[in-house]
């Protein structure tokens, strides 16, 4: 149980770090969204199963959907706006 | 100089806090750094349910009608998280929306091009 | 430091103070940007002097921008720096602090006192919920949630004040929105409707069970909400706007929240007038694992799911389509 903690805390790092080193924004999102998964697992192993099930639904569920739906929207602004000058 | 290399949870919150504290301070994309305090409240999150954990113990929730303190872990770190959960993805979704907002009047994600123009609009 | 002292102006408490106000920015504190030495061409023919000054405005505007690119240069280097090491001070600091906690598990920890050993023995007999962490927030911690649930309603509103594109203002504002929204998706994509179909109900019907047992198993309101909101973020990707337009239109989630926080507000002001003893005097805690048990506490989590369930719903809505 101690190696599957250290296992899932170094995990946790290796995301954070990475969010923060990959050059895709969509990338960084899909990464975070992993890092809200890999918490839920933690949380299920401090014993505390109301947060795993409010952290997988609310962290991974809606947070990820909420900043993909932001990268969607300025990246059809982003078109819209090249559109614009084009004309 | 106990502790140190048995807190896993504990140094693993602190040194998530650093990182998600590191990205807001040194990322200029915008996206990044709503990310990045993400980061710094689930490590929040972490340090405060590792400080509830009693080893051996099970969750709190009353089984075969057991009412001993002895059997059950401290339950007021879980209250505590699961309202700032919540309370986080509200900020972030009020962040993002400023973040839209920004995008659509500088055409950047850039924080220092957004400064630059904001300068040269008050010149 | 008194502004009495003559070189007030330039003491380093004037610049400090200017930069705290917002007045003085220390990208451009001092830059090469003299003006032109008019003296210089006093004599000379006017178109002469003209074209000179032209390349001179020219000439300076250059060197100003230039000016203020190796300013930024220079402060961002500097502030990466500073950045690092405010990290690795911040890390030092907190490793050294984690040194001296109690150890992991300990329970002898201070944080294990009294309190929490009062909610364990006493909860169940008070509140009637075998999950002691909901008979907290939402009984002994009620105004607590409420309060967040507050801060959910509110979140809502700033999103719909900052997104929001009005129906009559601007016409072509919305037609935009709309070219913006079907980007980068397709309109009626058979693969996602046939899942969607076989997905929401059982994704509803887990989030309203969630929410409905929040009080005998790990769930609740906030869970549960999220969950609901879920489901209905997924038939809305599917369907598109005009099918969840007859139920989930403006009037039903502004309704539905303000009748929900004003039952919360409500059913737990009640005990101002009780004279604080609220626990057993109206509703009683009934048998403990029954769904209708543990008085106000199934009401209260369906309140906070209902807040949960359309603030998530409004937020995708707004971000996508600028209205609800």
């Amino acid at each position: 149980m101690t190696n599957l903690r250290i296992i899932l805390l170094i995990f946790l790092i290796i995301c954070a770090i990475a969010v923060s080193f990959s050059r895709n924004l969509l990338v960084s999102i899909v990464i975070y969204m992993a890092f809200s998964l890999i918490m839920a697992i933690v949380w299920l192993i401090l014993e505390s199963p109301d947060l795993a099930i409010t952290e997988a639904a609310v962290g991974a569920g809606v947070t990820s959907i909420l900043f993909f739906v932001t990268l969607k929207k300025i990246r059809s602004i982003h078109t819209t706006a090249e559109e614009d000058k084009d004309e | 100089m106990g502790s140190f290399l048995t807190n896993y949870e504990e140094v693993a919150a602190v040194i998530l806090f650093v990182i998600g504290m590191a990205n807001l301070l040194l990322q200029p994309n915008l996206i990044k750094k709503i990310i990045g305090l993400d980061v710094m409240d689930a490590a929040v999150y972490l340090f405060l349910a590792a400080k509830g954990y009693i080893e051996g113990r099970t969750a709190p929730i009353v089984v075969d009608g057991i009412l001993d303190a002895e059997h059950y872990i401290n339950p007021i770190p879980a209250g505590l998280v699961l309202t700032g959960i919540v309370v986080s993805v509200s900020v972030s979704a009020l962040m993002m929306a400023l973040t839209i907002s920004l995008y659509r009047e500088y055409h950047t994600l850039n924080l220092d091009e957004i400064m630059m123009k904001l300068r040269k609009e008050e010149e | 430091m008194s502004k009495l002292n003559p070189n007030y102006e330039n003491s380093f408490w004037h610049h400090f103070s200017q930069w705290v106000k917002g007045e003085y920015n220390p990208i451009d504190g001092q830059l090469e940007m003299n003006a032109p030495d008019k003296e210089v061409f006093g004599d000379e023919k006017i178109h002469y002097v003209h074209l000179h000054i032209v390349k001179t405005q020219n000439y300076n505007e250059r060197m100003f921008e230039e000016g203020i690119a190796r300013n930024i240069r220079r402060f961002t280097g500097l502030y990466r720096i500073l950045g690092v090491l405010v990290a690795l001070f911040m890390i030092c600091l907190l490793l050294w602090t984690v040194n001296y906690l109690p150890q992991f598990g300990d329970p002898n920890a201070p944080e294990n006192n009294e309190v929490a050993e009062r909610y364990i023995e006493k909860g169940l007999e008070e509140t009637g919920a075998v999950n002691i962490v909901t008979g907290m927030i939402l009984d002994y911690r009620a105004f607590d949630t409420f309060g967040e649930s507050c801060v959910l309603f509110v979140a809502s509103c700033c999103v719909l004040v900052l997104l929001r594109v009005d129906k009559d203002d601007n016409p072509d504002s919305r037609a935009r929105e709309d070219m913006e929204d079907r980007h980068y998706e397709p309109k009626n994509d058979m693969i996602l409707q046939r899942v969607a179909d076989f997905l929401v109900p059982l994704i509803i019907i887990f989030g309203i069970y969630v929410v409905l047992n929040g009080h005998i198993s790990p769930g609740g309101g906030f869970s549960g909400g999220a969950i609901i909101g879920s489901g209905l973020i997924l038939y809305l990707t599917a369907y598109g706007f005009e099918k969840t337009r007859h139920f989930m239109n403006e009037r039903v989630i502004k309704t539905l929240t303000v009748c929900a926080l004003t039952f919360y507000c409500f059913a737990k002001s009640y005990s101002f007038y009780t004279g604080a003893n609220h626990l057993h005097s109206v509703i009683t805690p009934g048998t403990p694992g029954n769904i209708l048990s543990a008085g106000l506490i199934v009401y209260l989590n369906i309140c906070v799911g209902i807040v949960v369930a359309c603030t998530m719903y409004s937020f995708y809505t707004l971000f996508r389509k600028g209205g609800i």
